[in-house]
């Protein structure tokens, strides 16, 4: 057996240091000097020793029975899904204890970590909205980045020419930027799957080009300053503006700066727990069903009377109307928007928050936006590397868990006491049957 | 008898230059299975597709009688903007496919729901928000989709995944979910494709039971002649896109031109 194994590891090794030979060769065994290249072969062997070694470690790990029932769970893809059994645990307590120490949170931690955490909220909200339409719903959008922009910018715009303020921008956001996802939702609906996703990509850039270069009204690359929020009319400045009131002067406390950050904060981490819940409600609810059910197989819903593109319709809107809802929060927590915040590049991260999330599971959804926005700010230090990292690490995860971080759990129904068992015909049903 | 649950009158269906079906006429009597039978390529599917609202006839009409009186499918599907196949299922015509289309990644009692999104409460708010209609809707499209479980047997797989279903039990799935939309005719195409011989009878059980106690009418594809001629009523042949024969399952097995179009006949025996 283990003579066996021997040659297979040679060649193994062997063929990893021929291919990774071909890579580094150029890449880093031909360095330019002015005009000329200088040979630098050596480096590349020795990087090249170093992946093979790595790669035979690997392998001998993997012929242990350790390393054996290690890859055997990593590559343990299953179906993905399950369902609930509807005998588990309630997960109340924990909810509540997460609820609690979220809550508490900007009491422990310091500026810079809260901000940190304001921008994690932001994409959990973004993650989630465009969940509805990529996870639950089936479309791919690759422009979920407009609608963002047109929550934040609505608040910096309107305020500047409405005087509009953050309570009532965070009232009208969700509505208009909804109108913008039916606005683009109408047309596109007949398309599917790449098609879709070109389309709504065009669409991201039409809003970004639009707030690039009219300047007149938005303020172009210059961007727009947006108003600090206030809570019940008090302000969180210094000195108030004339008539009003500073909150630290209303309740009679020193002044501090962070005051506004807990605020927006504070705001921002129930307006998520709100969102979580109302998407946890829509799986079970019949509209999120349909979601589902025409991500699955659209032929099948319209067999079944599904109205395909209103459902559609929904799905954009409310995902819309979330990534409006996070658009305000960001504006607000950065006091300045331009244009340069909502490119291709954001669009790419919400959707790699939501695939490696796992596609509709709200849970992974939320861990991978904490993870994707907390994760670079830790590594800080490789700031040059951040990018290699992040696409690494997405490789490695396709490869690994392609249905996500988190598995999709399904609830399970049971008939009511009064139907089980018995052969008795739901009201409705018997009228049916009796045509 | 009273007037027929579904008349189709000359129907003509046309794809470029093909003719797939040409001058078609015949009827589904209410409470009865009718068959649609014919050799591969007649035009079965297409005329299926035509009945279900996923095709548009090019010419002719096919009426369902409703309550208030017969309804032109036709015009269903180029109503402006809201107009499209889902109204043929809401005026009462549900169908299964020849190769199961279920949600395959949602549970079998979901399945069941989305099928009922007719009379569930589909108010966001009152979903969000639990009121006691949205509860009350929600357990009585449980236990309707529970009783077609049952009916199907099919009730100890309530709480699996679609998808993991044998193929004969996700064959009676799309049954039952098709029978949750409260149809007036539900359209079975080729039902026993792919069945083994026992899981043909049960299916055969099924859909007599169908007929029988819940006077559902039922209109069937189907190339298993056995099954056939166990369950119908009423046979119609399609060959080439025409109607060749049609009445009693008897009549139909002893009509000269249906043994004809199965079986190929003889230069002679076509002068003679």
């Amino acid at each position: 057996m283990e003579t066996n194994r021997f040659p297979a590891l040679l060649k193994q090794a062997l063929l990893t240091f021929t291919v990774s030979l071909i890579l580094f060769g150029p890449i880093s065994g031909l360095v330019l000097d002015g005009f000329s290249f200088r040979n630098e072969l050596m480096r590349a062997v020795l990087l090249a020793a170093v992946v093979t070694a790595g790669r035979v470690a690997i392998s001998l790990v993997q012929m242990t029975g350790f390393g054996q029932k290690l890859s055997s769970r990593m590559t343990d893809r299953g179906a993905g899904v399950t369902v609930l059994t509807g005998q588990e645990k309630s997960p109340v307590l924990l909810l509540v204890l997460l609820f609690v120490a979220g809550l508490s949170l900007p009491f422990f931690t310091d500026k810079y970590f809260l901000g940190i955490a304001i921008l994690a909220l932001i994409y959990c909200l973004l993650g989630l909205g465009l969940n509805i339409v990529v996870g639950l719903a089936g479309l791919l959008d690759l422009g979920f980045v407009a609608f963002y922009a047109v929550g934040a910018y609505l608040l910096a715009l309107g305020a500047q020419y409405l005087g509009l303020g953050f309570w009532s921008a965070l009232v009208i956001a969700p509505f208009v930027a909804g109108l913008c996802g039916m606005i683009l939702a109408f047309p596109v609906l007949k398309m599917h799957g790449d098609y879709l996703a070109i389309v709504t990509l065009g669409f991201g850039e039409i809003i970004r080009l639009v707030l690039n270069n009219w300047l007149e009204f938005t303020g172009g690359p210059n961007g727009a300053p947006v108003p600090a929020p206030t809570f019940l009319g008090l302000e969180f400045t210094r000195t108030a503006k004339q008539g009003g009131v500073p909150i630290h002067d209303y309740f009679g406390i020193a002044y501090s700066a962070d005051y506004k950050f807990w605020f927006i904060y504070l705001v921002l981490f129930l307006v998520v727990c709100l969102v979580i819940y109302a998407v946890e409600r829509l799986r079970v609810m019949p509209l999120g069903r349909m979601w589902e059910a025409l991500r699955e197989d659209e032929i099948a819903c319209r067999s079944l009377g599904v109205n395909h593109v209103f459902t559609k319709l929904t799905a954009f809107m409310l995902g819309a109307s979330t990534g409006g809802l996070a658009g305000v929060f960001f504006a607000v927590h950065q006091g300045f928007v331009n244009p340069t915040s909502f490119t291709f590049f954001e669009s790419a991260l919400i959707l790699a928050i939501v695939v490696l999330g796992g596609l509709g599971s709200t849970v992974g959804v939320i861990a991978a936006a904490l993870v994707l926005t907390i994760l670079p700010e830790l590594l800080r230090d490789f700031a040059e590397y951040r990018v290699l990292i992040f696409g690494i690490m997405m490789v490695v995860m396709m490869i690994w868990k392609p249905r996500g971080l988190v598995r999709i759990r399904r609830p399970a129904f049971f008939p009511s006491a009064a139907a089980d068992g018995g052969e008795a015909l739901p009201a409705a049903g018997k009228a049916e049957a009796a045509r | 008898m009273s007037q027929p649950l579904l008349d189709v009158r000359n129907v003509t269906m046309r794809f470029g230059g093909i003719v797939a079906n040409r001058d078609v006429s015949f009827s589904v009597e209410r409470g009865a299975v009718t068959a649609l039978i014919g050799p591969n390529g007649a035009g079965k599917t297409t005329m299926f597709n035509c009945i279900t609202g996923f095709y548009r006839a090019s010419e002719g009409q096919i009426l369902l009688d409703g309550a208030d009186g017969p309804q032109d499918l036709g015009a269903l599907m180029i109503r402006p903007i809201t107009g499209g196949s889902h109204l043929v299922t809401r005026a009462g015509i549900a169908r299964t496919f020849q190769n199961t289309r279920l949600f395959k990644e949602m549970s079998v009692v979901e399945n069941l729901l989305v099928a009922q999104h007719r009379v569930t409460a589909n108010n966001l708010l009152s979903g969000v928000f639990q009121t006691s209609a949205f509860r009350r809707a929600e357990r009585e499209a449980v236990d309707r989709a529970y009783y077609w479980l049952r009916e199907m047997n099919l009730a100890d797989d309530a709480n699996r995944l679609a998808g993991e279903l044998p193929y004969g039990r996700q064959r009676r799935l799309e049954i039952a979910r098709a029978m949750c939309t409260g149809p007036r005719l539900i359209c079975l195409d080729e039902p026993a494709a792919g069945l083994n011989p026992s899981e043909t009878r049960e299916l055969s059980e099924v859909i007599k039971r169908l007929c029988i106690v819940h006077g559902q009418t039922v209109l069937v594809i189907e190339h298993d002649m056995g099954l056939v001629m166990r369950i119908s009523n009423h046979v119609v042949v399609l060959d080439h896109g025409e109607v060749i024969s049609d009445g009693t399952p008897e009549h139909v097995a002893n009509d000269p031109a249906v043994i004809a179009a199965y079986l190929g006949v003889s230069e002679e025996e076509m002068k003679a």
